[in-house]
């Protein structure tokens, strides 16, 4: 089989303790595309994304990252790959400045004593502002801590360390949760952004109303099965809207 | 102009060490108020003497919390580990190897501390509550309660020979100090210490082992205790069972007073070392001042309190500053 997508993840089961959380969902994401992945709370979106990001395997089912098979036992393996996964609350230390938040675990080393690194932090500071600046999130200074910044800018920083990193696919968990309404509007535009440069992105949210702009295509979820997978030209946000509403 | 000095105002009051820097300062002038002998050659020598002891414990004590975590048997950790020197010298050993193997020991000993806490997921509170009294007990099982002779082969002047008015443990203290300044500040592992303490979740999304920093931590933390009871023992020349008892409130008073939270993530070495020197020149000044010594824990207990509440309020005002 010709397999012309970024990721093809194909008939997809996951069970917890006898509770079916997926039933054979095929998912795909081409290059460049935008996938909104909606469905109401429980309806399987978390678990059919930590399957993908390596959190854990599915009990079914095949997964393809670039045309070849893959079976991630860690976030990590996903991560080298070139999926980056960010969870609301899971991608920033508050209390670190942007710079050692977007090189955290990937830190820029002038030489190695030993075990350790030496880091250099003149180009770490340089290096940041730059990733800032190829999603237009303009900083003071990159060693404000993050815990200063407004949540849409906090997903920008996220994002601009996905694309300095180089990743392939990024997915968004909810990202436009709590956020009002011009920050929610940022967020698109970050996403926008990534399109621009070629990476493919996953936006997760129950908000169809912010995934709708966006995305190229739409796959509802519902109670662990796919219920639909729309190119957004064939729809619209009333006919999603009904199906995602139905018992 | 106006401009760039309320911001570098604003910057100095988000320092993490101000309240400590500006407590310390008020600090040496009242005592210095009270008896001019305060500040003399000899009573500054008494000061230097004292403090690596307090110091070396407090730094550890303030990586492992920065990385999240805590550690209650330094107490006794600083007690057990001059005891196995003498016990190792009584039995023969030779007595750099008995130093050697005693630090060693430490480090280990550490390494239990954190196996325990990050094998089992049980809070490190309760881990180092249980060895701070294992370890207290240990010493007092071998030493029968009395002091182990000293022995006089025992080479204690690397460690505590005189210097002017100072000993060398000022110089290890400062060494130290600048080496984990430069571990947490300026390398990898450092950022990785920030990160764990700071977010565990975030620092595991991104491929830190959480669990090795921390066990690195418990280690050397249980180490620096080690190494700080040897430099007391030392200097006293005999080793008290009781060596160390209530110093891993002190340690975590200068921790705490220095601007490291107690939560992980946020602190500073330098932070600590002012901690620690507020906390020993309270000790000494009240002395200086005649004070019963009694007061001496009253103080140390309204300095830390005092220090995060004006931690957390110089901080806030100074964010609302707009420059």
């Amino acid at each position: 089989m010709e397999r012309k997508n970024l990721v093809e993840m194909v008939n997809i089961h996951k069970w917890f303790s006898g509770v079916c959380a997926l039933r054979g969902v095929d998912f795909s994401v081409g290059y460049g595309e935008v996938v909104g992945l909606v469905g109401d709370n429980g309806a399987g979106k978390s678990t059919l994304i930590k399957i993908l990001s390596g959190v854990y395997p599915p009990d079914e089912g095949k997964i393809y990252f670039e045309g070849k098979e893959c079976h991630f036992s860690s976030p990590r393996e996903a991560r080298m790959l070139g999926i980056e996964t960010i969870y609301q609350e899971a991608a920033m230390v508050p209390k670190m400045s942007v710079m050692r938040n977007i090189f955290m675990g990937r830190e820029l080393a002038k030489f190695r004593v030993g075990p350790l690194a030496y880091l250099d932090i003149p180009r770490m500071e340089e290096e940041s502002m730059k990733a800032l600046e190829r999603v237009d999130l303009r900083l003071r200074s990159p060693h404000a801590p993050v815990d200063e910044l407004s949540g849409g800018q906090r997903q920008g920083v996220a994002i601009a360390r996905a694309m300095y990193f180089k990743s392939k696919l990024v997915i968004l968990d909810e990202p436009t949760n709590n956020l009002s309404v011009k920050e929610s509007e940022r967020v698109l535009e970050f996403i926008r952004e990534l399109k621009k440069q070629g990476i493919s992105s996953i936006f997760i949210s129950h908000n169809l109303y912010h995934v709708y702009p966006v995305a190229d295509r739409i796959v509802v979820l519902s109670h662990g099965e796919k219920i639909g997978d729309f190119r957004k030209e064939e729809t619209s946000v009333e006919e999603i809207t009904k199906l995602m509403v139905l018992p | 102009m106006r401009h760039t000095l309320l911001f570098t105002l604003r910057r100095a009051l988000l320092l993490r060490e101000i309240s400590s820097l500006i407590m310390l300062l008020v600090v040496i002038l009242v005592f210095f108020a009270l008896s001019p002998l305060f500040l003399s050659r000899e009573n500054v020598g008494v000061v230097l003497e004292i403090i690596p002891e307090l110091g070396i414990v407090a730094l550890g004590v303030t990586m492992l919390m920065i990385a999240g975590e805590f550690d209650l048997s330094v107490g006794s950790l600083f007690a057990f580990c001059p005891i196995m020197i003498s016990l190792f010298v009584s039995e023969g050993v030779h007595p750099v190897l008995s130093i050697v193997l005693a630090l060693l020991l430490s480090l280990l000993l550490g390494g239990l501390n954190g196996f325990v806490t990050l094998y089992f997921g049980i809070p490190s509170f309760i881990t180092t509550l249980g060895t701070m009294l294992i370890w207290r007990g240990a010493v007092l099982l071998i030493s029968g309660g009395w002091p182990p002779p000293f022995s006089s082969a025992l080479p204690t002047a690397f460690l505590v020979g005189r210097m002017g008015i100072f000993r060398a443990s000022i110089l290890w203290f400062a060494g130290i100090t600048v080496l984990l300044w430069f571990i947490l500040e300026r390398t990898d592992f450092g950022n990785w210490m920030f990160a764990t303490g700071g977010n565990q979740v975030a620092a595991r999304a991104m491929g830190i082992d959480t669990g090795k920093v921390k066990l690195a931590n418990f280690m050397l933390c249980s180490l620096l205790a080690g190494f700080a009871g040897v430099i007391q023992s030392f200097r006293l020349e005999t080793t008290l069972p009781s060596m160390g008892g209530g110093l891993e409130m002190e340690a975590i008073a200068a921790t705490v007073i220095g601007g490291t939270a107690l939560s992980g993530g946020v602190g500073t070495v330098i932070g600590t070392v002012i901690g620690s020197f507020l906390i020993r020149i309270i000790d000494n000044g009240l002395v200086m001042a005649r004070a019963p010594s009694y007061w001496f824990r009253v103080f140390i207990g309204i300095a830390t309190i005092l220090a995060v509440i004006l931690n957390t309020f110089v901080r806030e005002r100074a964010r609302k500053m707009r420059c």
